[in-house]
């Protein structure tokens, strides 16, 4: 009898065609679906392909987004979301999502994950598949000029570190707090690049769009994937997205064995409070309640971690009725065109604009630091990935990180607040 | 060809060198060129102007954490550096730097080499332990590098390999 097998080595046996797989063997994989971006894909990849003289192995495993530099800010921008789309045309890509949401959101919507697959993304957000029981991981652009020309890549079967959350989050929790809870305490290579897997009542008791928000920053913990096991949520959700059903038939089975050999850490969602990372570090994590002297100029709603529609949401739960305080510029970049529609039919934008929100496009925006970042001095708290020292914006920019509800309450009092409070 | 490297010149980094401060994203737009003039700017601003051909960067712990931009190594390529060394390194950037031709020494005591300190690099013959060799003659073991990267490093990286691969296919 085979030793029982963790989720991620179960997946990466799938791929690599066999039964079984060990922790630390090198196996090569098949790539069930490789998804780029107009900064690591065409621009990137076309010379290297061309002076190869090669093709890609399949088109229509491929999902170009275009979302860092849309919309353009600059002719240099313009130009590179002008060879992508000319490259697009070129390579005849059949999916192709262009200025309509980020990557790591718009591949779930578009029905193209479901529990079993192996894949790669070219961004370091990639582990966001991991929410549907994928094995997906970032690489580089020279890594997938190699996914592209081969169809395959090698990976170290990893250990698998388990998150486990028992309990009830309070209201106005969320999983951004659990995960900069979880970065705090680990670090941010505390990942240690092997599988994180998410577990336990309170994160089965999430939606997809916040367990998406857990996996997504397993790359702030330095994990390679950040896995959860599918369960009836993940399935009636990838329904709602089209997936078909004979690709959901065995999503169930998509689980770590009893018995698999992992580290386990324990946490208790009932007694979390929410949580903000200060400058310049995803990892220098505080309670709310340290930080409340602080001052921001901008509260920022953005990014595939933090302005999906349940984002919104929590940010209107808060802010409804209410106008932001006076000093506090309240941005929101819609993480997708279509939960933005949604966002708007139920009337959620209306709550934010109603309290003095601008709205821009739906990309990755400021969270890049590709394009409009912020000026000289600002001081902002925001619901993206990152505050590392001057990605948005020059090097006195100083940027707090927090769940949406926590950027929202603190953006109405014009101090760094808990929203528990305004909630009450 | 041998990969040992002598007498290089250390570059002292602090732990947590993230892939913003080696390739800053307000210069993605551009080419290695322009992001080279900008690498490690907000914590060393001397090292773009500086670093030399055959030098070598040791950083603390947690070394090319963040984004998966390339040119968060392939810029220390571009500028000459002949590796990097570091107690560990974010899994993302280790993939990258060696499918881009950067060796990475993962060294449990690298924080015992100083600044400007000159170094050697042997590859001990019938192992793939590399020793970083120390000015004053001490001998720091590093993590063994699996044999298919170190045949990436010596072929300059995952595309000069393909070609190679596709040329005797």
């Amino acid at each position: 009898m085979n030793t029982p097998q963790t989720l991620a080595q179960k997946l990466i046996a799938r791929a690599a065609g066999r039964s079984h797989v060990q922790v630390g063997e090198v196996v090569t994989c098949a790539v069930d679906l490789a998804m780029f971006h107009d900064s690591s894909g065409p621009r990137r990849l076309r010379p290297m392909l061309e002076e190869l003289g090669a093709e890609i192995w399949d088109r229509r495993k491929v999902v170009l987004v275009l979302d860092h530099y849309v919309p353009a800010q600059d002719s240099d921008a313009q130009q590179i979301v002008q060879i992508t789309r000319d490259t697009a045309r070129q390579w005849r890509l059949p999916n192709v999502i262009d200025s309509e949401g980020i990557c790591h959101v718009v591949l779930p919507e578009r029905g193209h994950l479901a529990p079993g697959m192996f894949c790669v993304g070219g961004d370091s957000h990639s582990p966001t598949g991991g929410a549907f029981g994928t094995y997906m991981f970032g690489i580089g652009a020279t890594e997938m000029l190699g996914v592209c020309v081969t169809g395959q890549i090698w990976v170290q079967v990893p250990r698998t570190l388990c998150m486990h959350w028992s309990g009830r989050l309070s209201a106005g929790v969320g999983a951004k707090d659990m995960m900069l809870h979880m970065i705090g305490r680990f670090g941010m290579n505390g990942g240690q690049y092997q599988a994180v897997e998410f577990a336990g009542e309170a994160v089965m008791a999430l939606s997809m769009p916040e367990r998406m928000t857990l996996s997504n920053m397993s790359a702030e913990m330095g994990a390679q994937a950040g896995l959860i096991a599918a369960d009836e949520t993940t399935v009636a959700h990838l329904r709602q997205c089209g997936v078909s059903e004979d690709r959901l038939q065995d999503a169930l089975q998509w689980r770590g064995d009893a018995g698999a050999q992992q580290e386990r850490f324990d946490f208790d969602a009932g007694s979390l409070s929410p949580q903000v990372a200060a400058p310049h570090s995803p990892a220098n994590v505080h309670p709310v309640g340290a930080l409340r002297e602080v001052a921001p100029t901008i509260a920022y709603i953005g990014a595939c971690t933090g302005a999906k529609l349940e984002d919104l949401r929590a940010a209107a739960s808060v802010l409804r009725g209410h106008k932001v305080a006076s000093g506090v510029q309240l941005i929101v970049a819609p993480a997708s065109a279509r939960e933005q529609a949604q966002a708007e039919r139920e009337g959620t934008m209306q709550v934010l604009r109603n309290a003095g929100a601008s709205v821009l496009g739906n990309s990755c925006g400021a969270c890049a630091g590709y394009g409009a970042t912020f000026g000289e001095g600002a001081t902002v708290i925001s619901s993206t990935a990152r505050n590392f020292k001057g990605r948005m914006g020059p090097a006195s920019v100083q940027v707090y990180l927090a769940s949406p509800w926590t950027v929202a309450a603190s953006a109405l009092r014009g101090r760094i607040a808990d929203p528990r409070e305004v909630l009450a | 060809m041998n990969p040992d490297i002598q007498k290089a010149r250390v570059w002292r980094l602090g732990a947590d060198i993230d892939t913003d401060v080696l390739a800053p994203g307000a210069f993605m737009k551009h080419g290695l060129e322009v992001i080279g003039w900008h690498c490690l700017e907000s914590v060393r601003p001397d090292f773009a102007s500086g670093v030399k051909a055959a030098d070598v960067i040791v950083a603390g712990p947690n070394f090319g954490i963040g984004s998966s931009r390339e040119q968060a190594a392939g810029v220390l390529r571009h500028l000459g550096v002949a590796a990097v060394i570091a107690p560990s390194f974010s899994g993302l950037y280790f993939r990258n730097a060696f499918n881009l031709g950067l060796l990475l020494l993962t060294c449990p005591r690298a924080s015992e080499v100083g600044e400007g300190e000159c170094i050697d690099v042997r590859f001990e013959p019938a192992s793939d332990t590399p020793v970083v060799v120390r000015a004053n003659g001490e001998c720091l073991p590093c993590a063994p590098i699996p044999g298919f990267l170190m045949d990436m490093v010596q072929a300059g990286g995952l595309l000069p390999l393909l070609k190679q691969q596709r040329r005797s296919a």
